[in-house]
């Protein structure tokens, strides 16, 4: 009998006083943890397959299951923890590279959790948002300074293009592939509906959402995948995609099992055929390459459409923003290292890159110490989790925020980070058409867009307690943040006083 | 305890305007008189007064009015001084001893005209020059502070109630065409002259009442264009975006109006196609000069007068016309108490910004040689 090492981190526990043996729970779960048992009319479960997606959980009509973390211990040791032990028996066991899935959910600090906001007390007004205008509008790509005019002395109104969002929250890059048909029509058209964007990845766009084109930003990554001219034509933006906050330095790869014949024909690959994606672009080993591609493209949409150059947050990511700036991008976007992913290497995910707080402020700071912030807009990434966060990125300096895992939650994702195995019970991360089809489109869209409505109040509440009713006037605005049990070197980068320090 | 600029202090404020259209030249008093009827909302910790068209005899050399705290810092600064300029005259700015004001630095007043070789070596025009010849004192220089830098006008101000800051420079001897005044209200007890209003770069002056929620956001952006506000004052960065907006941009003083205390985008998604672009242009490539909360300000410069309020209209302000006068004040028993029957009286809505000029004649005048 073969030795498994390994016990399961979570036990599926079911009451029997409530369980009716209905079996919805054996229908609902790709991963058959669920079986049952004809002669004693029972429903039984295996433990061993569960990857705590909750599916089950959620559609008994008895309340009778619950996952639970297994009290099954190893002996007490503060340096081999049962996640370090655990790692060493699969890899023992095949030799391979472990793959994770979502971001990095290691304790590492999160500083929104660390920085507190303002509000105005006697010596100015907070504005009630349901009583006066509260604006959050924004436009992003770069902001000229050069004011021109005719001959009359007339201004010329004329700006380099621009995005313009009805809220400064866009729907980050995923690609079709790594998620579904049904999960990309949620998110192109709540973004219709909310007035900003969504952004394709790097697996090309469908023909069936060239529609949604007013409101999707097309990415080209190391891979190239389905990128041709109609669809930069049919984007509003193009984004070049050179890193991704949860791998930063590696590319990426789509197992052929996902490659059906409609994610074949976006991707413009064979079907069944793994879609690797470099580590680096191959035409771009230096920022001056970048500056050819950036431009390439530029020319390929004719000077209509702004050019978003994604990085990943690693140690320098200040300098090469500043790079980047000088490169004729119109916006950056940096994801940080708690970014969400389909699949990556697991030590890459927890170990490279840096938090998303610390990189925007250093980011922001780089760029305005040399006198080209208003050439560029940025955006965050990387685990922006609610509103506060967002108006805690703005604050530091983003022009806006890109949300993916928040944005799946809402489409019922459950965090159970195991996307990478293809069988999203959930429709979401997966290509097999009966799970795809649990995500109903109408009402998944409808989610996101409750999700960013809700988050609109939120952030309306509290900049009108702020005092500020437009967003623009919260943008790096720092003096709007406080930080708690935060040390002088971490102040410094994210450019906010300790909490009791007056301005 | 810090001083202004080591920490930022909020404040409430009184604040008071008079501009003669025709150019008639008016005493001090007038103004002074106006801005004592509001002496409830200041607290004696700050007045001050900007005055135009008072130094008709020296229009062609920047006037620099400058505390310093003591000798050493004088002849610091002077030397400076004249490694950069020509200075015509040299002098205490003369002041009357009263109880009410105390701790007076020397307080020195120079009409000077920058070197022409050092000029032309910096590449830079002229008010440029002198505007970065202000801000190198204010920084480098420890213990003087140049608090007006303009042609033809000067600011005067100190610590205490601005009825009394007027008495002390002796306002009533000097004429002009424009006044404003302001009675500070701040939140602590500063021991520093320079934090009072009206602040100045060169010919703009900013008399301001309120708390702007946008500080920062406005600090940031406007230093990255060679501004270091180094007084964390709310006037201190209005007066930078204002001349940044004016002086290195070209806006005219109504479009700037329309910059900082932009129109609400449900305002502007309703305007024809051509005003609409136009104000989705002040708001996107300028959006980081917008100024959220409360401020009402009377920005003063060569020739003009503007009044402004926040949009919402968070702070009080109201504005008259009695003949070619132009009055501007927190309250209107600040206008009244100079003209009480006057012609006209209103309180302009939240972002309209109402701007006085002289007459094309007495612009002329006023720039004429003598």
């Amino acid at each position: 009998m073969a030795i498994n090492y390994v016990y399961p981190d979570y036990e599926v526990v079911r009451n029997y006083d409530r369980c009716i043996s209905c079996r919805a729970c054996e229908r609902q779960c790709s991963n058959e943890v669920h079986s049952f048992i004809e002669e004693e009319n029972k429903v039984i479960s295996d433990d061993a397959d569960c990857v705590n997606c909750h599916r089950c959980v959620s559609l008994c009509p008895t309340r009778a299951l619950k996952i639970v973390k297994t009290d099954h211990t190893f002996k007490a040791n503060a340096s081999w923890s049962a996640k370090n032990i655990n790692e060493i028996y699969k890899q023992a066991d095949t030799g391979g590279v472990l793959l994770s899935s979502m971001g990095n959910p290691n304790e590492f600090p999160i500083y929104w959790d660390k920085i507190l906001l303002n509000a105005s007390q006697v010596t100015n007004p907070s504005i009630d948002p349901l009583r006066e205008p509260m604006e959050t509008r924004v436009y992003l790509g770069a902001k000229s300074q050069d004011v021109k005019r005719d001959k009359d002395g007339k201004i010329i109104p004329e700006m380099t293009p621009q995005l313009k969002l009805d809220l400064p929250v866009m729907f980050s890059a995923m690609s079709y592939g790594s998620i579904s048909y049904n999960a990309h029509e949620s998110l192109a058209r709540a973004s219709k509906e909310l007035g900003i964007f969504y952004n394709t990845g790097e697996g090309g766009l469908h023909e069936d959402f060239y529609v949604y084109g007013p409101n999707t930003i097309v990415q080209v990554a190391s891979g190239r995948f389905g990128v041709h001219r109609q669809y930069l034509d049919a984007a509003a933006a193009v984004e070049i995609k050179m890193g991704q906050g949860a791998k930063p330095g590696i590319g990426g790869h789509l197992p052929g099992a996902k490659i059906g014949e409609d994610v074949s024909r976006t991707r413009m690959i064979p079907m069944g055929a793994d879609a690797i994606s470099p580590a680096p672009h191959h035409d771009i080993y230096s920022i001056e390459d970048l500056r050819q591609l950036v431009f390439s493209l530029k020319e390929a949409t004719a000077y209509k459409k702004p050019v978003i150059v994604k990085i990943a947050a690693v140690h320098n990511v200040a300098a090469i923003a500043s790079g980047i700036a000088r490169s004729g991008a119109d916006i950056i976007s940096i994801d940080g290292f708690r970014g969400g992913t389909g699949a990556a290497p697991t030590r890459i995910r927890d170990n490279v890159g840096i938090p998303i707080e610390l990189a925007l402020a250093a980011v922001d700071t780089r760029l305005r110490d040399e006198g080209i912030r208003d050439r560029v807009s940025v955006i965050a990434a990387g685990s922006v989790r609610n509103a506060a966060d967002v108006v805690k990125a703005i604050a530091l300096g983003a022009d806006a925020v890109y949300i993916g895992t928040a944005a799946l939650l809402a489409l019922g994702c459950h965090l159970c980070r195991t996307c990478n195995i293809g069988k999203c019970n959930w429709g979401i991360a997966t290509q097999v058409p009966e799970l795809v089809k649990r995500l109903n489109p109408d009402v998944g869209y409808k989610r996101l867009v409750n999700l960013m409505t809700a988050w609109k109040h939120e952030i309306e509440e509290m900049m009108g307690g702020m005092g500020i009713n437009s967003i623009e006037s919260l943008k790096g605005n720092r003096l709007m943040l406080r930080g708690v049990g935060l040390n002088e070197k971490e102040l410094e980068i994210l450019g906010i006083k300790h909490a009791g320090e007056s301005a | 305890m810090l001083l202004e600029g080591q920490t930022r202090i909020p404040s409430g404020c009184a604040i008071s305007g008079i501009f003669s259209r025709s150019g008639k030249r008016m005493s001090g008093e007038a103004v002074i008189k106006s801005i004592s009827v509001m002496h409830d909302r200041s607290n004696g910790l700050g007045g001050g007064i900007a005055a135009y068209g008072i130094y008709p005899d020296y229009k062609e050399y920047y006037a620099l009015h400058i505390f310093h705290n003591d000798v050493a810092a004088k002849t610091a600064c002077e030397e400076f001084l004249e490694r950069h300029f020509d200075i015509v005259s040299a002098s205490n700015i003369p002041t009357r001893k009263i109880p009410e004001i105390t701790d007076e630095p020397l307080i020195w007043r120079y009409f000077a005209t920058p070197l022409k070789t050092k000029l032309a070596s910096s590449q830079l025009d002229e008010r440029e020059f002198v505007a970065r010849c202000a801000f190198r004192i204010n920084k480098d220089i420890e213990g003087s502070y140049v608090f007006s830098s303009g042609k033809n006008m000067g600011v005067f101000k100190a610590v205490g109630f601005p009825e009394d800051v007027g008495r002390f420079y002796k306002l009533e001897e000097y004429e002009g065409y424009c006044f404003t005044a302001h009675g500070r209200y701040p939140t602590n007890t500063p021991g520093w002259w320079g934090g009072a209003h009206p602040f100045a770069l060169l010919d703009c002056t900013v008399v301001h009442n309120g708390e702007i929620s946008s500080y920062d956001a406005n600090r940031r952006s406007i230093e990255m264009y060679g501004y270091p506000c180094t007084l964390q004052t709310d006037t201190e960065v209005i007066t930078y975006i204002i001349d940044y907006l004016s002086r290195k941009r070209g806006f005219s003083y109504e479009e700037i109006s329309d910059i900082v205390a932009a129109p609400f985008w449900s305002e502007i998604d309703k305007m024809e196609p051509e005003k609409k672009k136009l104000y989705e242009y002040y708001r996107s490539a300028f959006s980081q000069y917008l100024i959220t909360g409360p401020f009402s300000i009377l920005v003063g410069f060569e020739g003009g007068l503007m009044a402004l309020n926040d949009r919402l209209k968070l702070r009080s302000m109201v504005v008259g016309n009695h003949g070619d006068i132009f009055y501007a004040a927190s309250e209107e028993a600040a206008i009244r108490v100079i003209e009480p029957d006057i012609d006209r009286v209103w309180a302009p809505s939240g972002g309209q910004g109402v701007v006085a000029r002289l007459n094309p004649d007495a612009l002329r005048a006023l720039k004429e040689d003598k």
